[in-house]
């Protein structure tokens, strides 16, 4: 027996100090778990506070206030569409000017209101896009020339902020938008019960406009959809050759090292900076058109590639080395056995790193600012090189424009893109618990 | 992989090959410039799309100086065919136009801006005049009791409004305004605080004796934290605005047009002691009101009849329905300009009239 074994005594755990670590240590397990949770609380608030203001701010911008007018659609103003042919009438009515219309209606429901400055004032109550409205009203079917039709025309955004009860009426005359006699006119057309809120489809549909209530989230939506076709496109093929190349291929050498630090860099570098490098290269140098989707996807590919070569050379890695070493024992070339064996099975991953670049991409200002994206276009944009924004960009201008109104606008513009980023990241948690495997 | 690096390549084909079309032919006319005129140029440009048969023009904002920058940057389509500016073209920058073949510049004036100081409803009121406005914000400000010029200058000392002027109350100096990349700051540092400075002899005679220094005196904001950079963002001025009774924002009078319901502006008096004036929107027009600016937009002549739909547009923009007293634009908080100067612009536009800089 030697000295040490003699000399060693069991742990007394019954003995006071023992005790007392034990408590200390349990204590300390204790404080822990409280300080996790209080994070995740804490996080949880913050998100809820966030979502909540948005989606209360937000759901307002989903609906839009209606007046109900009868219109007279009257032969003298609008022509006979009997006594001519079908493209003379299309051109009458696109000459017509529809605020007569309008007046006409407005003077049927308030006759008292006689001077021309102030009829103006009444003809401000409906929205600017009333008059497209009736233009296509009348170009669907020319047989309503000579009557009178009650049609549900949009409100103006000061109209809808009162009735949405944005705008105090018990507020001084001079501090609000809407005056006393408009709001004498408001409640005559409620008691009328010709005001009404709608869910606003114009508004999933409809590019941009300087008038809240006819602005539209369809434009950016394209926008961002043609700007991520292009980022795939080339960040998808050129990342994953490019992983396969690094993990499969390339030597480990002094080189590749560098290459390594300096892509990991790179997914670090912000955003702006590669706005630059798009504004210098592919506009400077390459003369491509302005504010083109086009030019965004490219630049936004530089942005996402580190991220998907990242995650591609993660998920290479994680295929088990018997793998290939089965395929090359069966005699497959090296070729075969990374686009046969190796890649499919890194397919998940690699898919997963993927869309969470695509997502990042499509939450992006700021590149997209050095390179014309962030500008008022109204038409929607049919191919990558017409002009666009994207859905980021149009929240962006909406928070920066004066209207009141564009509040609510701006907060239903973040729900959307917050959609389609949850959307994104579900369908990527679903690929991996589909197609992952385990070894 | 095969498929997606084919479709990569008919890409990049695709294009280089529409490269070439772009440069050569565009249908849509193309305006940059700057983010305060932005709100009226965008409202001309749609009605302009929805009333002709021309597409809807295309606006960027980015700023005075850097819209000038690219409107001066070449002749072709692959720049921009007019540029918007809260402030007028300068001589170096017509000059930078000249060097890179831009001659032919049409100025148009559509109207004015007034720069607004205003504060929470809860906020007590005060009367501010120009030399308050310097005294509180600039950054080295004549020593107490003394006339200013070169050598009694001090670090800005004071810390609350009744310090700068004991009709005001005791409150300290919480300014919100626009950061210096901004032609809403330079306009304000020009009118407001270089206005201020001039009240004192001793600093206007250094305008005649040393501009350079005057300038950089008579201009300088203070940065010691009672004037905060608050972001191009009016808006945001508005909501902090809002939230803290203490601060005073600076911004355009659209903004306060749309939120007089929530904040109270400040009348402003040119000389200390004179009437203050509250900013309407017709102390702004006739000019009485001492913080207010010029907006115009700038046409490159050589697009004219290349882009179509360039001389409607500003047929558009000219027109009484646009810029005149009853237009759409004063919907949108834009003031004015008298109706004879509005019809000789009106003229000039239509012509097709050189800039002429005097």
């Amino acid at each position: 027996m030697s000295k040490e074994t003699t000399e060693f005594k069991p742990t007394d755990w019954q003995s006071p100090e023992m005790k007392a670590r034990i408590k200390r240590r349990y204590r300390k397990e204790k404080s822990f778990r409280v300080m996790g949770f209080t994070a995740v609380i804490i996080a949880a608030l913050f998100l809820v506070t966030l979502l909540g203001k948005i989606s209360s701010d937000g759901i307002y911008g989903f609906f839009q206030t209606s007046i109900d007018l009868d219109v007279p659609f009257s032969e003298a103003v609008i022509g006979n569409p009997r006594d001519m042919d079908a493209d003379a009438f299309e051109q009458q009515v696109m000459r017509t000017n529809m605020l007569r219309l309008i007046n006409d209606a407005l003077v049927k429901e308030f006759p008292e209101v006689k001077s021309r400055r102030d009829r103006r004032e009444l003809i401000r109550m409906v929205s600017s896009g009333a008059r497209a409205q009736l233009r296509d009203m009348l170009l669907a079917d020319p047989s309503i020339v000579g009557t009178t039709q009650r049609v549900r025309l949009l409100a103006s955004d000061d109209i809808d902020q009162v009735r949405k009860g944005k705008i105090n009426p018990e507020e001084a005359e001079a501090n609000r938008k809407v005056k006393d006699r408009e709001l004498a006119w408001y409640n005559k057309l409620v008691e009328e019960d010709r005001i009404s809120l709608n869910f606003h489809t114009a508004f999933l549909t409809h590019g941009d406009s300087r008038d809240p209530e006819m602005a539209g989230i369809w434009g950016a939506t394209v926008g961002s959809a043609l700007t991520l076709v292009v980022t795939l496109a080339i960040a998808f093929p050129i990342g994953v050759l490019a992983a396969i190349y690094l993990e499969e291929f390339a030597p480990k050498n002094r080189l590749t090292d560098l290459i390594e630090v300096n892509i990991n860099n790179l997914a670090a570098v912000p955003s702006i900076v590669f706005g630059l490098l798009g504004l210098a290269v592919f506009l400077g140098v390459m003369h491509l058109p302005r504010s083109a989707p086009l030019v965004g996807g490219l630049t936004l590919a530089l942005m996402t590639l580190p991220t998907i070569i990242i995650a591609s050379r993660a998920s290479i890695k994680a295929v088990p080395p018997s793998i290939r070493d089965a395929a090359r024992g069966l005699g497959a070339s090296p070729m075969q056995v990374v686009f046969h064996h190796v890649v499919p099975l890194a397919m998940p991953g690699i898919l997963t790193g993927t869309i969470i670049g695509m997502a990042q991409a499509l939450g992006e200002t700021a590149p997209l600012l050095m390179i014309g994206m962030v500008a008022f276009i109204v038409d929607i944009p049919g191919g990558v090189t017409d002009a666009a924004t994207a859905l980021p960009v149009q929240i962006f201008l909406w928070a920066d424009s004066p209207e009141r109104a564009f509040v609510e606008k701006t907060s239903a513009a973040i729900m959307v893109l917050l959609f389609f980023l949850i959307m994104m990241n579900g369908l990527a948690i679903w690929l991996r618990q589909k197609f992952e495997r385990q070894w | 992989m095969k498929k997606f690096a084919a479709a990569a390549a008919l890409l990049t084909a695709a294009t280089l090959g529409t490269t070439g079309a772009e440069a050569q032919s565009r249908d849509q006319i193309r305006i940059v410039g700057s983010s305060t005129v932005f709100p009226f140029a965008t409202a001309v440009a749609e009605e302009f799309g929805r009333t002709t048969s021309f597409k809807t023009p295309i606006v960027e904002s980015t700023g005075s100086g850097g819209g000038l920058k690219l409107f001066c940057s070449g002749v072709g389509t692959n720049h921009p065919d007019i540029t918007n500016a809260s402030r007028r073209i300068k001589k170096s920058e017509v000059e930078l136009c000249a060097k890179n073949g831009v001659a032919g510049i049409v100025e148009v004036k559509i109207g004015y801006d007034g720069i607004v100081l205003a504060a929470s409803k809860d906020a007590a009121p005060m009367q501010l005049s120009l030399r308050d406005l310097y005294l509180a914000l600039a950054a080295k400000v004549p020593a107490p009791g003394t006339d200013g010029g070169e050598g009694n200058l001090v670090d800005n000392p004071y810390k609350t409004w009744n310090q700068v002027n004991a009709a005001l109350p005791n409150k300290p100096i919480v300014v919100l305004g626009p950061p210096p990349t901004s032609g809403t700051r330079d306009a304000f540092n020009e009118l407001a605080i270089e206005g201020g400075c001039k009240t004192f002899p001793a600093m206007k005679a250094m305008k005649k004796s040393n501009k350079k220094a005057y300038k950089a005196l008579c201009r300088g904001i203070r940065e010691d934290g009672a004037y905060t950079e608050a972001g191009e963002n009016d808006n945001l001025i508005v909501q902090k605005l809002q939230t803290n009774s203490e601060a005073v924002g600076i911004f355009g009078f659209s903004f306060l047009d749309q939120n007089g319901d929530v904040i109270q502006a400040f009348p402003i008096a040119k000389k200390e002691g004179g009437d203050s004036q509250a900013p309407t929107f017709e102390a702004i027009a006739d000019g009485s009101y001492p913080i207010s600016r010029s907006l115009f937009f700038y046409v490159k002549k050589a697009h004219v009849d290349v882009v179509p739909g360039i001389r409607e547009y500003l047929a558009e923009f000219t027109s009484d329905k646009a810029a005149g007293d009853f237009g759409y634009l004063a919907d949108r908080g834009l003031i004015p300009l008298p109706a004879e100067d509005r019809a000789k612009y009106e003229q000039a536009a239509s012509a097709l009239e050189n800039l002429v800089l005097d």
